[in-house]
């Protein structure tokens, strides 16, 4: 069963976030990029499956040019090669945009079914997913924990509110994964030496107008100052209280 | 005039709030451009919810009775009712349902989506939205220049409001729709708190909660699990959700649907109580829009100081039952 992850390089969680001078998108100055933490869900729950049931990953990315070097980590992971669609403001893409970008190209490329995380802790869209399976057609899962392959069908277990579903899936589909049982797995340094010969291919991403526009990226307000009510279990009492008669809140 | 369409979600057969903070907004929105509010209840037994959905603002409401959840037939019911309306707008709420079916109800519809927003304008014909990224460390303003234009709606931000009226209530036909994915099976969670997303009120334990406790990795866990219930008392005296920072997650002390910050929920209750939590960036992006934070936290340098709005400095393990009795007698009173 081939597989091909979507993954996007984002700016790690601990990054702090600055408003670059276009006033639209962050400064990238001093920013660290990773493989966007639940992608890496994705491609971890797609090497499993090759591993039990044969077959090869391929890496699929729309992004900067220069985080060629990211996605190699995803092939030092075990994706055998990658298809970068480059777009050096990518970041200024909605979730349209990108999902007609990546389902026109999947359209060209060979697999079973297409995994991606849920969400991108970047543009926090979590629309991708569903979008591309609109535009093929295909099934969709989002937000499962693990999936199962057995009988050629899927099995995903996905979170919903009040509870867990079971779901089941032709093999041609879309999956979206969150924090699955077993953490992604650390590429090793003979990995990422082979991962440097692994084929990328880099080509410009399609123009897709945009849908939605952002016309403007800012910090969020600052919180009022607070104050510390005491010390210790005598304070509970005198919280409890400007909760009620100050905040309104209990 | 035009029609906003506003999705109303039902559990087990009752409205959630968060239907009628939608609906509401719709109303709001509706009446800056002369437009009309029709809402669609989908799910399984939920006709008769006009006169509640009215109650709001909505002027017809639609209802398609479907056994069980699927994102394309959800998805599909959505879109032929925004399409058969001609609404220039469909407000959906950002729950797991909402977000996991908006994506395709906009590619029906052939237009734009933006998801997740805090607040929408609506300037000279035009509107934008207001939406956290980067889990909350910075707020984009979005333009929707299509029409129509699909928004998800960020559950307790926006108020509910009373309208007066009636609505006339419409059944959908959904024969005919076979969903692309089946449900087998749905293990209803035993927990009888609210959802961590739609909480108005939550209690979190971070890396503090572990106090003492060591010996094997099981054995940590199994005090973890013991000490957790100082939170859980808490949050049940508050009728509040629980949560977890990364640290508790990590540690495989609590499951990873109860993480708050930017690798978990995002989340902004009307109260975020954080026990034990020192405040890392990632965990300071996810709750920082809550209305109202408390601190507790033995560590009077904690960065989480630095966003709350009430601290106590201390020992949670003195702190947190304290506050739960004197939380009991206030809300008593």
């Amino acid at each position: 069963m081939n597989i091909v992850v979507c993954v996007k390089v984002t700016p790690s969680t601990a990054a702090k976030i600055k408003v670059g001078a276009s006033g639209v998108s962050i400064d990238k100055q001093g920013v660290e990029y990773e493989i966007n933490p639940y992608d890496a869900f994705a491609i971890e729950a797609a090497l499993q499956h090759v591993e039990a049931n044969g077959g090869e990953v391929t890496l699929l990315s729309l992004g900067a040019e220069g985080s060629t070097k990211d996605i190699r980590n995803g092939l030092a992971m075990g994706a055998v090669k990658a298809v970068h669609l480059t777009d050096d403001n990518y970041e200024l893409r909605d979730s349209f945009s990108v999902a007609k970008a990546l389902a026109d190209e999947l359209k060209s490329l060979q697999w079973d079914a297409i995994f991606f995380g849920k969400q991108a802790v970047d543009s926090d869209n979590y629309q991708v997913p569903s979008m591309v399976s609109a535009l093929l057609e295909l099934p969709v899962a989002n937000v499962c924990s693990t999936a199962e392959f057995r009988d050629g069908k899927f099995r995903a277990i996905r979170a919903v509110e009040g509870g867990t579903e079971i779901v089941e899936l032709s093999a041609k589909c879309c999956i979206s994964f969150t924090k699955g049982p077993k953490e992604p797995r650390f590429p090793t340094i003979p990995n990422i030496m082979k991962a440097k010969k692994k084929p990328l291919d880099q080509k410009a991403a399609p123009a897709v107008e945009n849908r939605v526009k952002v016309t403007k990226l800012e910090l969020p307000p600052p919180r009022p100052a607070g104050r510390i009510v005491g010390e210790g279990p005598e304070a509970a009492k005198e919280l409890a209280r400007l909760l009620r008669e100050e905040a309104k809140v209990i | 005039m035009s029609t906003i369409l506003a999705i109303a979600e039902a559990r087990d057969g009752a409205l959630k709030s968060v239907s009628f903070q939608v609906v509401s907004e719709a109303k709001r929105q509706a009446a800056k451009g002369g437009h009309t509010v029709e809402a669609l209840v989908i799910g399984a037994g939920v006709a008769g919810k006009a006169a509640e959905l009215a109650a709001y603002g909505a002027t017809k409401v639609h209802v398609a009775e479907v056994a069980s959840y699927s994102t394309d037939a959800y998805a599909r019911i959505a879109a032929n009712v925004a399409k058969s309306i001609g609404a220039v707008a469909v407000f959906i709420p950002a729950t797991a349902a909402g977000k996991d079916f908006a994506g395709q109800v906009a590619v029906a519809l052939d237009t734009g989506l933006c998801a997740d927003v805090v607040s929408i304008a609506h300037d000279g014909g035009k509107f934008s939205a207001r939406r956290p990224v980067y889990a909350g460390k910075a707020v984009a303003t979005v333009e929707l220049a299509t029409s129509p234009f699909v928004v998800t709606l960020r559950p307790n931000v926006f108020p509910a409001e009373n309208a007066t009226g009636s609505a006339e209530e419409v059944v959908v036909d959904v024969s005919g729709l076979t969903p692309r994915v089946s449900v087998k099976e749905f293990q209803k969670s035993a927990l009888t708190r609210p959802d961590l997303a739609e909480a108005s009120i939550i209690v979190s334990g971070g890396r503090g909660i572990k106090g003492k406790a060591e010996g094997s990795e099981d054995q940590v866990k199994q005090t973890v699990a013991e000490n957790y219930k100082l939170i859980e008392a808490l949050a049940d005296k508050l009728g509040a959700a629980v949560g977890a920072s990364r640290a508790v997650v990590d540690s495989g002390w609590r499951p990873h649907r109860d993480q708050v910050g930017q690798t978990g929920k995002t989340v902004s209750p009307n109260l975020y109580v954080a026990c034990g939590i020192s405040g890392a960036i990632q965990h300071l992006a996810g709750m920082s829009s809550s209305k109202v934070i408390v601190a507790i936290n033995k560590d009077p340098e904690a960065p989480i100081f630095q966003v709350a709005t009430y601290g106590i400095v201390g020992d949670l393990f003195e702190v947190v039952p304290e506050f739960a009795k004197e939380v009991e007698k206030v809300i008593n009173s």
